[in-house]
């Protein structure tokens, strides 16, 4: 569980250009750390390729917070 | 009633500064910023060599998640109009962003995306290509950026009309000011094609030249008997407008005034320019009317002069069809000479230069200019920068397509 935030911290701090200490496990991807839709679309994509998997589009529109992210990687990996 | 129309502000982006004052003084030294291709292994190829920018810093001007969603000719555009902007000592706070536009154009937008994303598409599966691909790539994004960037509301478009782009862009820009729908515009021209697709495609049209591989900073000739075509370059060139008004009552430092503007099409061919430049000797004289201003007026001409054996023929041909005897007595030069051809940003940058020199009352040379070409008999103020009377300029940009777009410039009196 903390590697898996750990990978997915970094990604976010890359793309959205926010401070680590953000990137929580309650923090909204969009109303917390700035992304718009285009923004969500492109960090699925880097995560399936971080995590060698696939997310589907009906799972990628549940997720709203990082906690969600962690949560279905470490289920679905 | 039309507005009086004045220049502001300068930004540049080019293969010679990155900034208009060392790009200025290169040019005035006639230093040329055309160098073996780096930014691709162009050893295929049968053209080696560009105009390239160098040392360019996205990040002094957006930061990274930005820069990120940007093809490189947004992130030309971007620093050019934020170093215009300051040199206008244009404050947005003080503005009525429904009063100030955006219109930057390019001749062929993120082709570099397009290329990436294209090479995703093929290995990876349409699934991974990116959401930002379209709007990086589109040919508006620069204006649309800009005006995020700055808070601009106003007219906002572009214009893609190949190398005529630059031109037309500031051109149209002018006449939106001149007709009082906006107090000040940002506008010109910005390109990032130094690309494998760019370079397989003018070559297959031989537009580019490939005898001077191995003396790069000889191979852009304009006007002289051994070009043998183009140097693609890359950058930005970005002119502050504004109404007179506006620009006094803000005490703005006025560089020049923009007085004119015409455009033409040559209804001839799809790269070739029509029989004895008619259509630019049009377009020049229709700026020269635009303005309120006589042939014999025009002391210089920016010229398009791109190095390739016709253009410079024709557009010789048509300075003289246009000013009959005072072809010989005016200055025309070329920048591309020091700075390549940078398409849709061409006549952004040179715009610029073109302000400049009605400030400074410098002309900039045409380099390279060895072996005079019987064809091409003007005075091309070869090799040597000068000092000189200019009161009223043109600058030229024609365009694959058969676009010509001329803008006239004067020295800014008062009343």
């Amino acid at each position: 569980m903390a590697d898996t935030l750990e990978r997915v911290r970094k990604i976010i701090v890359d793309r959205l250009n926010v401070d680590p200490s953000e990137v929580t496990l309650e923090a909204g991807i969009k109303e917390d750390l700035g992304a718009d839709s285009l923004d969500v679309v492109d960090l699925i994509m880097e995560l399936e390729d971080e995590f060698e998997m696939s997310i589907e589009d009906e799972d990628a529109e549940k997720i709203t917070t990082v906690g969600d992210i962690v949560e279905y990687i470490n289920k679905n990996k | 009633m039309t507005n009086r129309v004045v220049i502001t502000g300068l930004g540049v982006i080019s293969p010679i500064g990155n900034d208009h004052t060392t790009f200025w003084n290169n040019l005035i030294e006639g230093k040329s910023g055309i160098g073996p291709v780096t930014r691709f292994d162009a050893s295929d190829y049968p053209a080696k060599i560009a105009a390239e920018v160098k040392d360019f810093d996205p990040l002094l001007y957006m930061d990274k998640k930005e820069a990120r969603k940007m093809d490189r000719f947004t992130q030309f555009a971007i620093a050019a109009s934020k170093m215009a902007m300051e040199h206008a000592g244009l404050d947005m706070e003080k503005e009525d962003p429904r009063r100030v536009g955006v219109y930057i154009g390019s001749g062929i937008g993120g082709l570099g995306t397009l290329e990436e994303q294209h090479k995703t598409l093929i290995q990876r599966g349409p699934k991974r290509v990116s959401p930002f691909f379209i709007p990086m790539m589109i040919a508006n994004m620069a204006s649309g950026q800009v005006s995020i960037h700055i808070g601009a509301q106003g007219p906002n478009s572009s214009a893609v009309s190949a190398c005529a782009t630059g031109t037309h862009s500031i051109g149209d820009a002018f006449k939106i000011l001149q007709r009082g729908d906006a107090d000040v515009m940002i506008a010109g021209g910005a390109e990032a094609t130094i690309l494998p697709m760019a370079f397989a495609g003018f070559s297959s049209m031989g537009a580019l030249s490939t005898k001077f591989n191995y003396q790069p900073e000889k191979a852009s000739r304009p006007f002289d008997l051994d070009r043998d075509g183009f140097v693609m370059g890359e950058g930005a060139g970005i002119l502050v407008m504004e109404t007179l008004d506006h620009a006094l009552k803000r005490g703005a430092n006025i560089i020049a005034e923009m007085v004119g503007y015409g455009m033409t099409a040559d209804a001839y061919h799809l790269t070739s320019p029509s029989p004895d430049g008619e259509g630019a000797a049009r377009s020049m004289l229709r700026a020269i009317e635009d303005a309120g201003l006589k042939p014999e007026d025009i002391d210089y001409i920016n010229a398009h002069g791109t190095s390739t054996p016709l253009n410079d023929k024709f557009e010789t041909m048509a300075i003289k069809s246009a000013f009959k005897d005072h072809a010989y007595k005016l200055a025309v030069s070329s920048n591309k000479s020091m700075i390549g051809h940078l398409l849709g940003a061409a006549g952004g940058v040179e715009a610029v230069a073109t302000a400049l020199t009605l400030k400074e009352q410098i002309i900039p040379p045409t380099i390279n200019l060895e072996t005079p070409d019987p064809e091409c008999d003007l005075d091309y103020v070869p090799n040597e920068a000068r000092k000189g009377r200019v009161r009223a300029a043109l600058s030229n940009s024609l365009g694959f397509g058969g676009h010509n777009a001329t803008i006239a410039m004067k020295v800014y009196e008062d009343a």
